[in-house]
């Protein structure tokens, strides 16, 4: 029991394919153990309490909130941010690649966590509608309201995808 | 905002996690299951639990199977299991065209049914489903399992019949006939945000296309979900029609006892109430 009655906790996880292991306080979220302990800033925080959705990460292949979810509890998971996306350092994902052309990202605040939420709506639904993808992001605030761009990238995305490029 | 400090139990099976609460429930501890609405009200400070149980790690939590006729819902399932038919027929068409109405995805990929439950928000939408259907929730605690139905459970916003030491474990819904139409209509500001009205209903039709039984309920508008005895008896025993249908939603929006809005809320209601029927019970007329 003296080990459940402690506030900080020894937490082992991959992110971005590397393993990570560190001791972090029980209270800190997924969020903030990415970013202030792995340096990870690319996953951006907004609001802290799930509605904004910039800071949405993958763990496991889902889409969550990273600020809904404690460091601990990514125990044995595998996460990826933003940085994890591209598969090398010098090419980017098809979905980077096609919001870089529809200039469907002007501050960026939201983009880690539009990417993290369109890779796994894009394997579950590999041939959307604009309408589906609409109410997929609805979940992600752009305050630059630069939607039809975002929905025109995913839309072409979803197609080199399909292609296997 | 950060949620305060507080001590962390990671029980690996429900025996250790109701021991585990059991031990802290007089201080206040709480279950930690999906955390979509705990971890934010604990952001803001507006809960402040010493001690959270969670039990991500129990396995048996997160199981879903059909058994007995009835679809058996172990309380840790997420949200987005439901996002593909969890079930033949009905029931399962039903899980997931009311699903799409939780939340964002990346909440529903977290967030559990059990857990929407025990949270018993009067704007959630598996509430509704759990009192239509004649759901039983399955609780468990150092002094043994029991049983609870949908409007029991239910005591009102944010109460549940729950004592501070049980576990909800696992939620059935009994199958519907292959034969059952259903409707569900929900009115939220946003795509996501809190329904402000919502209905369900489910009709089994006798063989001359009147109703044979009408089940219709609402949530979001007062304190709990709850069927409309009054609607339902109106609908019974009659044939489907554009008539009936403005005379059902006029019934459930002077049925109902609105906790805000009256008048916009009864005006949804009424709103909510005749489509859900009309999309149950003449899918057709409505596509003409």
């Amino acid at each position: 029991m003296s080990e459940d009655r402690s506030l900080a906790r020894r937490v082992n996880c991959v992110v971005n394919g590397t393993a990570q292991a560190a001791e972090v306080s029980v209270r800190r979220t997924l969020a903030d153990y990415l970013r202030q302990d792995l340096g990870l800033t690319g996953t951006h925080l907004g609001c802290e309490h799930g509605v904004c959705g910039a800071c949405t990460v993958l763990v496991d292949g889902r889409a969550v909130r990273s600020c809904l979810m404690l460091a601990v509890q990514a125990e044995g998971c595998a996460v990826t941010t933003v940085e994890g996306i591209a598969p090398d350092v010098v090419t980017l994902h098809p979905l980077q690649t096609a919001f870089a052309k529809h200039h469907a990202l002007q501050c960026g605040f939201c983009t880690p966590g539009m990417l993290t939420t369109l890779l796994e709506f894009l394997e579950e639904v590999p041939a959307p509608t604009a309408e589906e993808i609409r109410i997929v992001i609805s979940g992600n605030l752009c305050r630059c309201t630069g939607y039809e761009p975002i929905v025109a990238a995913t839309l072409e995305a979803a197609a080199v995808m399909r292609g296997g490029a | 905002m950060k949620a305060p400090p507080f001590e962390w139990h990671r029980p690996a099976t429900l025996a250790e996690a109701v021991a585990s609460l059991a031990a802290v429930a007089p201080q206040d501890g709480r279950v930690l299951a999906g955390g979509q609405s705990l971890l934010p009200a604990m952001a803001l400070r507006v809960a402040r639990p010493p001690h959270l149980v969670d039990i991500n790690g129990i396995a048996e939590l997160g199981e879903l199977r059909v058994e007995d006729n009835a679809l058996r819902i172990g309380a840790l399932v997420r949200h987005a299991a439901f996002h593909r038919p969890v079930a033949h027929g009905p029931l399962g068409a039903l899980m997931a065209g009311v699903v799409r109405h939780i939340a964002h995805w990346p909440i529903r990929t977290r967030g559990s049914f059990g857990g929407s439950l025990c949270h018993a928000d009067p704007a959630s939408e598996w509430p509704l489903v759990a009192v239509v259907l004649g759901a039983t929730m399955q609780a468990v605690s150092l002094r043994g399992d029991r049983l609870i139905d949908g409007p029991a459970f239910l005591r009102g916003p944010l109460e549940t019949a729950l004592a501070p030491d049980e576990i909800l474990r696992a939620v059935t819904l009994p199958l519907l006939p292959a034969d059952a139409h259903w409707g569900f209509e929900e009115v939220a500001r946003r795509a996501g945000d809190f329904a402000q009205a919502m209905a369900l209903v489910v009709l089994r039709m006798d063989a001359i296309g009147r109703v044979a039984e009408a089940r219709i309920g609402i949530g979001g508008v007062e304190a709990v979900p709850r069927r409309l005895a009054a609607v339902e008896a109106l609908v019974n025993g009659r044939l489907p029609s554009a008539t009936l249908v403005e005379e059902a939603g006029r019934a459930a929006a002077a049925a109902c006892d609105p906790m805000e809005d009256a008048p916009y809320r009864r005006a949804l209601v009424r709103a909510v109430v005749s489509r859900a029927l009309a999309s149950a019970a003449m899918p057709q007329a409505l596509a003409a």
